[in-house]
């Protein structure tokens, strides 16, 4: 764009010196033409001052010696010469092949331009110039000014407005720098009949605190300060040194700023009342500057304060493993207070029930802010994958820009780390396979560069992350393809799109053509579901073709304490994690009779598979005439649990196994009950994989 | 409705630059090529602003501010002129003709557009 303004500026300048030399020769037969002198002069001048502007600085500087010259001319202070005729036509002639180099970088020829300055410095009786010295560009050093506090008196003068002024744009000028209170005094106006309608007879009272300097409130005042009166004090500042003792008292402040002397101030202080109130009725100082300068005490009040807390509110570091520690205790706390609760129930003493309803209220509390330090805002790893995505693009040549949404949304630590290479690999796959190379995108009607956009939000106890791109969504002819290739399904199989989709997820499947860097290595989203699952979350796919996919990965908030269902099959306690349940039912021996060995409950129409867990995990004995099913929903597909005794909500502190017991199929943990006894938590999504793998 | 400011000045370099400016910024720009055209302009044109060179044929910047100050429509409008460094007296003179504040010749559009943003507010 400069370039359009720099080519512009030479085509004017082409003109103006063309017809400079015209005037130059006619002035040479008219010496004392105003007119002509007139023309040489702005023809210089604008040559100067659009030169300086578009960056031809030699030009200027060199200019700006001729036109000085010719305003002396112009002020009848130089008489027109044959001499500075012709030194002017040399400076025409130097300037135009100035203007000529321009483009080539060329600056011009240093002694003929010394020469000529030093030539029309003679006729004006100067001194010729100091031959052409380094130019010094040492930088300044510019104080860094930490937040005061300043008292700003603006008296506009009177006829502020007629030149068009607008003191509340200044005003709000100073609102920019920092705090503000503005305070106006209005007593200077006369009567109706007096009152000059174009008159200003206002002026303002203004705390400020900024960290930007007393320069910086000149430079606001810097067009009306020669009609108006200006005046800035520091009154406070806020540096380390500072000192935070009270701020100065209402008189102290008047004295200050000269509204009262100081044996007016001590007779006031005699008497025993509010010195505001005092001074006003005694008619020493108007009500508007006790109330500005009450304004002040407050204002320095708060920023102090502000600072105060700023400094009081900071964090402290503690390694993870003492929150950690403190979460356990915490856990074994609320299994120790379950305990407490059922003994006091059975006893049956009222007041030992009343203690453990305490100790219940308090534990929960306690129990919420432990797994609360714990948390963190997700934004920080949102951070790291901006930088992925920068990295990835420029590497694939493709052009990618990250959004995201939602980085305050808090997760468990634990949580958090333990996704963050799952959510690499899952925006790895959507940079490579997902948005196309620029030109295609060009091709197909899209913006040349793709989006990704990452979001957080929550939902109920768990927390939903969704990776949307828009780039060339998921292939399902190619995916039905591979999957029949690799024998996951057949080739006549009936698939919604869902299935389809979340055959992406079955060990070793890879849809991209070629291995890249990126993606592609084989161990691909099968490993991201089981990373995802680990942390007792889902994940799932949807996709248009042509315009995105996007995918959602569900996770609980923690992982340490969740809602969970007991049930009971014979002795044995089992949890089922409340947030894959979807409802409880019944089964009857004819209802098991009537599906033929088949495990499909009629549920308000629908046939529900469902897993009889006594079979399963072979407990002893016989199961009641009346079972329930506890139906849960995994990945958008519903299956039952059997179970003989469903008894309630439970706040489960999730134990490991151990290492001995780490590999167990369909058990993802343990907890302690209130009486003592340990209940298995059921790991839902394994269990049904593992029945599927068994039935296919 | 975006504010109209003009700008006089017989540099058509210079008039370029500041109202291709003023137009990125937001504003609508009337071009006015000295002050006797720029005069005549703005007996006819409501603006909001204006800013003018001091040097001009035919009518220059102090005898533009001062018949713009004459006009009902522009008796309050901030008058910003364009000076060089050397003008000090002119720059005076401009300001008790009624100009509201100046630009120092060179400028840069940030620099330009800061002053509007200052008188215009």
């Amino acid at each position: 764009m400069i370039d359009v303004h720099r080519q512009a500026f030479k085509e004017e300048a082409y003109e103006l010196l063309s017809e400079l030399e015209s005037s130059l020769l006619e002035l040479e037969e008219r010496p004392e033409d105003e007119e002509l002198i007139g023309r040489v002069f702005r023809a210089m001048h604008t040559i100067k001052g659009s030169g300086a502007m578009f960056g031809f600085d030699d030009i200027a500087a060199f200019t700006h010696e001729v036109e000085t010259i010719f305003d002396m001319v112009r002020n009848g202070k130089l008489k027109v010469t044959k001499k500075l005729v012709n030194l002017t036509l040399q400076a025409r002639d130097l300037i135009k092949s100035m203007l000529d180099g321009s483009d080539l970088g060329n600056g011009g020829d240093l002694d003929a331009s010394f020469q000529i300055i030093s030539g029309l410095r003679e006729l004006a009786g100067e001194a010729p110039p100091e031959a052409p010295a380094e130019a010094s560009d040492e930088p300044v050093a510019v104080p860094v000014a930490s937040e005061a506090t300043y008292r700003i008196r603006f008296i506009p003068g009177h006829h502020l407005f007629t030149c068009g002024s607008n003191p509340l744009t200044l005003l709000a000028e100073l609102r920019d720098l920092g705090p503000c209170n503005v305070v106006a005094h209005t007593g200077g106006f006369p009567s109706l009949e007096e009152i000059d309608p174009e008159g200003c007879y206002v002026f303002w009272d203004i705390i400020l605190t900024t960290s930007r300097g007393e320069d910086s409130i000149k430079d606001v005042f810097i067009f009306v300060e020669d009609d108006c009166e200006v005046k800035i004090e520091k009154i406070a500042d806020y540096g380390p040194d500072a000192d935070n003792a009270d701020y100065k008292k209402l008189g102290e402040i008047l004295l200050e700023r000269g509204e009262i002397s100081r044996e007016e101030m001590d007779s006031v202080l005699g008497e025993q009342k509010r010195f505001g109130e005092l001074a006003v009725s005694k008619g020493i100082v108007e009500q508007q500057s006790v109330m500005s300068a009450l304004v002040e005490q407050q204002h320095v009040k708060e920023v102090r304060q502000a600072v105060q807390q700023a400094e009081s509110a900071s964090s402290i570091r503690v390694p993870a493993e003492r929150l950690d520690v403190l979460v356990n205790l915490v856990g074994e706390l609320v299994t120790v207070q379950a305990r407490l609760t059922q003994t006091a129930a059975s006893r049956g003493d009222a007041e030992l029930v009343a203690i453990a309803e305490e100790v219940e209220r308090l534990t929960g509390e306690l129990r919420d802010s432990a797994l609360n330090i714990r948390m963190l805002p997700i934004g920080s790893t949102f951070s790291k994958f901006k930088r992925l995505v920068r990295d990835l693009s420029s590497e694939l040549g493709k052009e990618i820009e990250m959004t995201t949404d939602g980085a305050e949304t808090e997760l468990d630590k634990t949580v958090i780390e333990k996704l963050n290479d799952p959510m690499v690999h899952l925006i790895r796959n959507s940079l490579d396979h997902g948005i196309e190379l620029p030109e295609v995108r060009q091709a197909a009607g899209k913006p040349r560069q793709g989006t990704v956009h990452l979001a957080a939000v929550h939902s109920g106890d768990s927390v939903l992350i969704t990776i949307t791109d828009d780039g060339a969504g998921l292939d399902k002819e190619a995916i039905r393809a591979k999957a029949v290739e690799k024998g996951l399904i057949t080739a006549t199989a009936e698939l919604t799109d869902k299935e389809l989709f979340n055959l992406i997820f079955a060990p070793g499947f890879s849809t991209a053509k070629k291995i890249s860097s990126v993606s592609g290595r084989g161990v691909g989203m099968d490993v991201v579901k089981k990373a995802i699952e680990a942390l007792r979350g889902s994940i799932d796919i949807t996709s248009v073709r042509g315009e995105g996919a996007t995918i959602t990965v569900r996770i609980p908030l923690t992982l340490a304490i969740i809602e969970s269902l007991l049930v009971k099959i014979g002795n044995d306690s089992f949890m089922i994690p409340l947030a894959m349940v979807d409802e409880c039912v019944e089964l009857t021996r004819e209802d098991v009779a009537r599906s033929h060995g088949r495990n499909l409950a009629h549920v308000r129409e629908t046939l529900v598979p469902y897993i009889p867990l006594r079979e399963r995990f072979r407990v002893a004995g016989n199961p009641p005439d009346i079972e329930q099913i506890v139906i849960t929903q995994v990945n958008g597909t519903r299956v039952g649990f059997v179970v003989d005794n469903v008894i309630g909500e439970h706040q489960t502190v999730i134990k490991s196994l151990g290492r001995a017991y780490k590999n167990v199929e369909g058990i993802s943990g343990a907890t302690i009950l209130g009486d003592g006894s340990v209940a298995l938590i059921l790991d839902v999504p394994q269990l049904v994989q593992s029945v599927e793998a068994e039935a296919a | 409705m975006a504010k109209v400011i003009m700008t006089a000045d017989d540099s058509a370099s210079v008039r370029q630059m500041v109202s291709f400016t003023l137009k990125q910024g937001g504003y609508e720009v009337v071009e006015a090529v000295d002050g006797k055209d720029a005069l005549q302009k703005l007996s006819t044109t409501k603006v909001d602003m204006l800013i003018t060179d001091l040097n001009m044929p035919n009518l220059d910047g102090i005898g533009l501010i001062k018949g713009a100050r004459g006009l009902a429509s522009c008796k309050f409008i901030p008058i910003v002129m364009l000076t060089t460094e050397s003008q000090d007296s002119r720059k005076q003179e401009g300001k008790a003709a009624g100009a509201t504040g100046w630009i120092v010749k060179p400028f840069k559009p940030e620099q330009l557009m800061a002053v509007v943003k200052k008188v215009l507010g």
